[in-house]
């Protein structure tokens, strides 16, 4: 940055040097790194050019650990999704006192924040082998959650279910946060409107609330998807590094590479790089759009 | 809404806060299961490596902020002042992070910097630089989003063109004009940080292994109750860094923070 007190303006040509340490910053620390991964990802073990390891991303291990990743994602995504929305709706609208709204949106800023090991390592205390809630329903109902019959199934915490369970904790409280200012902007004009015109309360959310929030309800979803896929500490920690999902065999192949390919690393994370960044996207137009009815 | 409403809420409230309660109550009881009560909580401080990996995760996020918040603020500023034209570029690096999850980008970080021509891991304290780089990247997006918001906030061209009358330098604009006027913004990206950075795993259990979370999985691994203890610890720390977070930007025009995945 120049040292003079002469304004900038008097040399344009010199301003851009403002943002160079940002910049080289970035492209040290991210740019550079991910561009190694994509120059590996199109090569193959003697360094020639080749698409093979993109192709290779369809044979059963890495196509299994996309399928397990995206159905987690998807799962803990809409659940996540619709019952966030609830507590938000609950705790925004349901005349609840207002403590309890300032209660809940401080803790949903911490539970967000509360990802990773000391999260899937509470859930191990809750409902794990020795969890109290395992004791509990053991000493009061009778019911051992992992040797008696779950569903027609075996309960196990360290299993994709697990994970949904734990993934969990963090999604909720995520989709409180970004949904409440869209259910905040929703006019109390519009509910009166349809009041006036004889709507139910049903009508009013199927027909007026609903499409409204609609864009804003999808990209949080969307949003929680990529928040989930990207996830690694709490699954590591949880099944350590044993279930099938891809940051986990990436985690596994920067230990030892274990896919017995290092070019087909590069690609599976290219491949969540290109994933996360449709997330992204998405997430970026639908907000956009919600924005036309709603300023906060 | 009528009286039924309230009822529903309720409903769903009780629900909500059974589970996100009830891991926190495991947790705390299982800390307290080891005979002697306490133990769990002896063993810990007792423990060097606690200390070590608490102290040495805490230093990084302190040197992570410092050097985010030199590099963000002037950038933030400099763009408001002077490139209005360049600001969806820099939006748009600031969003890449998100786009690049942290076991991707340690990934990334080890195939350039573990090995020739750019070993800088093998380099004395190599690694701490690259771990620090790593986080100072990815505090990048919700740094900017504060302090941009915070800037939004002020005249930043009338308080230039103040300081600049009476003589200012621009070190002494930034340090003197900008970053006081930016406190709260200033403090809601640190303590975001310091919360995130002294929890990360993923890119500290390749390039620190000692550091705070590698050390609590460990303890997960081989003391179940002390790690028990270690993660009530852990929850009360981003409580508190949260709760002056909070308290910090009352009264700003508040903005929800993301921190992206873990």
């Amino acid at each position: 940055m120049s040292q003079t007190s002469t304004p900038a303006r008097r040399r344009p040509t010199f301003s851009w040097l403002g943002v160079v340490p940002f910049l080289l910053f970035t492209i040290a620390f991210l740019i550079l790194p991910i561009f190694f991964l994509v120059v590996g990802s199109f090569q193959d073990s003697q360094g020639n050019p080749t698409l093979q390891n993109y192709l290779d991303l369809t044979t059963e291990q890495p196509a299994t650990a996309y399928k397990n990743s995206i159905q987690l994602s998807l799962i803990t995504a809409v659940i996540g999704g619709i019952f966030g929305f609830l507590i938000a709706v609950a705790v925004i609208l349901g005349r609840l006192p207002r403590a309890i709204r300032s209660a809940v949106m401080t803790f949903s800023g911490v539970a967000s924040n509360f990802a990773g090991v000391p999260l899937a390592l509470a859930f191990v205390f809750t409902v794990g082998q020795l969890g109290l809630v395992t004791k509990l329903l053991a000493d009061v109902f009778g019911y051992h959650l992992w040797r008696d019959d779950f569903f027609g199934g075996s309960f196990s915490l360290y299993s994709m279910l697990g994970l949904v369970l734990v993934y969990l904790y963090f999604q909720f409280p995520l989709m409180v946060l970004i949904v409440a200012p869209a259910i905040d902007g929703l006019r109390k004009e519009w509910r009166e409107a349809a009041e006036n015109m004889g709507a139910s309360s049903f009508q009013y959310w199927r027909h007026v609330a609903l499409p409204i929030l609609l864009p804003s309800l999808l990209g949080s979803m969307i949003l929680l998807f990529g928040n989930a896929f990207g996830a690694q500490a709490t699954a590591y920690q949880l099944t350590s590094g044993t279930i099938n999902i891809v940051p986990l065999v990436i985690s596994a192949q920067i230990r030892g590479d274990v896919l017995h390919n290092p070019n087909l690393g590069y690609a599976l994370a290219m491949g969540m790089v290109l994933i996360m960044a449709v997330v992204i996207l998405i997430y970026g137009l639908l907000q956009r759009r919600s924005e036309r009815w709603l300023r906060a | 809404m009528s009286r039924f409403g309230a009822w529903w809420a309720w409903a769903i409230f009780i629900i909500a806060a059974l589970y996100m309660l009830v891991p926190l109550v495991a947790t705390f009881q299982f800390s307290l299961q080891q005979n002697p009560t306490g133990e769990a909580y002896r063993y810990i401080f007792n423990d060097v490596k606690f200390f070590a990996g608490l102290g040495y995760s805490f230093l990084v996020a302190v040197i992570t902020i410092v050097i985010s918040l030199l590099i963000i603020v002037p950038t933030a500023y400099w763009v408001r002042l002077k490139l209005p034209r360049l600001r969806p570029f820099i939006e748009f690096m600031t969003l890449l992070p998100f786009v690049v999850p942290p076991i991707i980008l340690v990934f990334g970080l080890i195939r350039s910097y573990g090995r020739p021509p750019l070993a800088i891991t093998s380099l004395p304290h190599g690694s701490d630089v690259v771990l620090i780089g790593a986080y100072v990247v990815l505090s990048f997006p919700y740094m900017y989003r504060a302090v941009d918001a915070g800037l939004a906030s002020l005249d930043v061209r009338s308080l230039t063109e103040a300081a600049q009358s009476m003589g200012s330098g621009w070190p002494r604009i930034l340090l003197r004009v900008i970053f006081p006027n930016l406190r709260v913004a200033i403090l809601s990206g640190a303590f975001l940080t310091l919360a995130i950075v002294v929890g990360e795993f993923t890119i500290a259990s390749y390039l620190a292994p000692w550091s705070f979370a590698p050390y609590l999985s460990q303890l997960g691994v081989f003391k179940a109750w002390s790690a028990a203890a270690v993660s009530i610890i852990s929850f009360m720390l981003t409580w508190a860094a949260m709760g002056i977070l909070i308290l910090a930007s009352r009264g700003s025009a508040g903005r929800v923070q993301i921190a992206g995945a873990r």
